[in-house]
């Protein structure tokens, strides 16, 4: 059986090479919003914050620091997502113009 | 429910992945977005759903917090300020990785022997040094980029021989907090060098390095993330996190690249502060022309093509640029876009201010596409770019950009530089393309030089 630590590397070799591979193929005309997308999505360590501030014995300083940390990261995926997506409607065609 | 959630972050995973993916065409870049936002928005949820969260009226405050602030930075923001917001939003994403490290290493100290052992310890302090690090280098970026703090790189002596002490002390903290994690006097020392790294890091790097330095960042806040994975054991973490650490190791690879540079030179370089004393004082002759004389040029042009540099969006002209490139084409040019992966201040920026002047994105080509197409055109118009350009990159061996990429508008037929006056660029050099017998220098803003030119346009095009 595979321990926590061997899965974890695991994942994260085979998450590694994936992303290099996605991230070689995207349009360099949408690096900007491609970061701001990266971004928003590394902001998942909201899951992590929301456990450090939720557990059931959380210490004060747990809790605020957790306070922070959830805020920081909900900043980071509300803006982040608005504003990639600000960025992606802007890209337009020529054939959509009149 | 513990199971059900891990099989919720299975999705959430497969759907970062796809909302990466469908980033590669603008085409599909929208449904990109939704795919993230679905994957955050199942992710957040089942945490929440599955675990025995506690403290309720702490995360929905933080989380109400979070919301308020984060909606006006993405509507208002204008997109010349992008830069500054994406570091700012890597300094949130590291400092909350720091803390949630900090809180797990006090939070467990009563269980010091089972929880803190080996490669936990070993997580915790890669999340806390990279998070703190990223989160104090990412707002002197952002300082820089705001210009706040001075664009020049900072120095002083011994600068490297001061970093790598800091270095090698909070390394030798690290390894003594892995081996005796109950060490807790030692973590602030620790977490405190490593605030202090960030800074130290960042200031001498000059503001023409700061798309790489963004790109590095990005990486770095992705990686404080994926160390956060492994501390808790959450696989989705991890993969998020490898993500955008490998598109932030890509992104800065294309930058260097583009620039010609190592990522030690970029991070220890400390570029252009030496050249700029130099090569001064010579005046060379270079040919003018008024905005009238540009657009019988322009008119008379059946190809052209613009390379726009950063100096477009200080000076506000993307919008006029894009009435010109309308304009040459209903006279019947075929009007092109030539874009430097370094225009801009970060890793395709000038293709976002370009998109959102409404210039169509099939018009905007890379420079490698491009460079092989200014041989047959007949104008290069070169709008705020400098150094992009200098002709010395290719052969002038004594040149400190020799080697970079550069766009080959030297060889159209015509090229016109619009510039406010012949101050060099950020590398601090002379650019020779100025002094050619083919190049016209137009003097002026380049909004209003650009508004001048379209202003005699039309009254030649009559109904047009």
């Amino acid at each position: 059986m595979l321990t926590n630590l061997e899965l974890g590397l695991f994942v994260f070799m085979l998450a590694t090479f994936v992303g290099m591979e996605i991230i070689r193929k995207v349009s360099p005309l949408l690096h900007t919003p491609l970061m701001s997308l990266t971004n928003a999505i590394s902001a998942i360590s909201v899951v992590g914050a929301i456990l450090i501030t939720g557990a059931e014995h959380a210490t004060a300083l747990s809790k605020a620091l957790g306070f922070i940390a959830i805020t920081a990261v909900v900043t980071n995926i509300v803006s982040g997502f608005l504003i990639t997506d600000r960025m992606v409607k802007m890209f337009k065609k020529r054939e959509a113009k009149k | 429910m513990q199971h059900l959630v891990q099989y919720i972050y299975i999705v959430s995973a497969g759907l970062f992945i796809l909302s990466l993916k469908w980033m590669n065409t603008p085409a599909s870049s929208r449904r990109g977005v939704f795919a993230g936002e679905i994957g955050m928005l199942l992710a957040v949820a089942g945490t929440l759903m599955a675990f025995e969260v506690h403290n309720w009226q702490w995360i929905v405050t933080a989380f109400a917090i979070g919301i308020v602030v984060g909606i006006p930075i993405a509507y208002i923001m204008p997109m010349t300020a992008v830069p500054q917001r994406t570091a700012l939003s890597h300094a949130c994403g590291a400092l909350a990785a720091a803390l949630v490290g900090t809180a797990e290493f006090y939070q467990r100290q009563p269980q010091a022997d089972t929880e803190l052992r080996g490669f936990v310890m070993v997580a915790l302090v890669v999340e806390t040094l990279l998070g703190f690090l990223t989160f104090t280098g990412s707002l002197m970026a952002m300082g820089k980029l705001q210009e706040v703090l001075p664009q020049r790189p900072i120095t002083y002596r011994n600068q490297n021989a001061v970093n790598f002490v800091l270095f090698v002390i909070a390394a030798g903290l690290a390894v003594r907090l892995i081996l005796v994690p109950t060490d807790t006097w030692l973590f602030p020392i620790f977490a405190g060098l490593a605030l202090l790294f960030g800074v130290l890091l960042i200031i001498p790097i000059g503001g023409a390095d700061m798309p790489t330095v963004i790109a590095i960042l990005n990486s770095y806040a992705g990686l404080s993330a994926c160390a956060m994975g492994f501390a808790l054991n959450n696989n989705l973490l991890i993969v998020a996190g490898a993500l955008d650490g490998s598109s932030g190791l890509i992104l800065s690879i294309i930058m260097c690249k583009a620039m010609n540079r190592s990522f030690t030179n970029v991070l220890f370089g400390a570029f252009g502060q030496v050249q700029t004393q130099a090569r001064k004082g010579e005046q060379r002759p270079v040919r003018t022309a008024s905005a009238e004389e540009a657009a019988s040029i322009l008119e008379s042009a059946a190809s052209v093509i613009i390379a726009p540099g950063y100096g477009l969006a200080v000076a506000q002209a993307q919008h006029k640029i894009r009435e010109l490139s309308d304009a040459l084409t209903r006279l019947g040019a075929d009007v092109k876009f030539a874009i430097h992966p370094v225009a801009g201040r970060m890793p395709g920026h000038m293709n976002v201010l370009l998109a959102e002047a409404d210039v169509p994105y099939d018009r905007l080509f890379e420079m490698d596409d491009i460079n092989g197409e200014f041989a047959q055109c007949d104008v290069a118009l070169v709008i705020g770019a400098n150094d992009v350009t200098n002709p010395a990159a290719r052969h002038d061996k004594s040149s400190p950009i020799y080697g970079m990429p550069i766009l080959d508008v030297d060889k159209a037929r015509t090229v016109m530089v619009i510039k406010r006056s012949m101050s060099p660029g950020f590398a601090g050099i002379d650019n020779e393309l100025y002094y050619m017998d083919k190049t016209l220098m137009l003097f002026g803003d380049a909004k209003a030089f650009v508004s001048e030119i379209l202003k005699e346009l039309p009254a030649r095009v009559g109904a047009g």
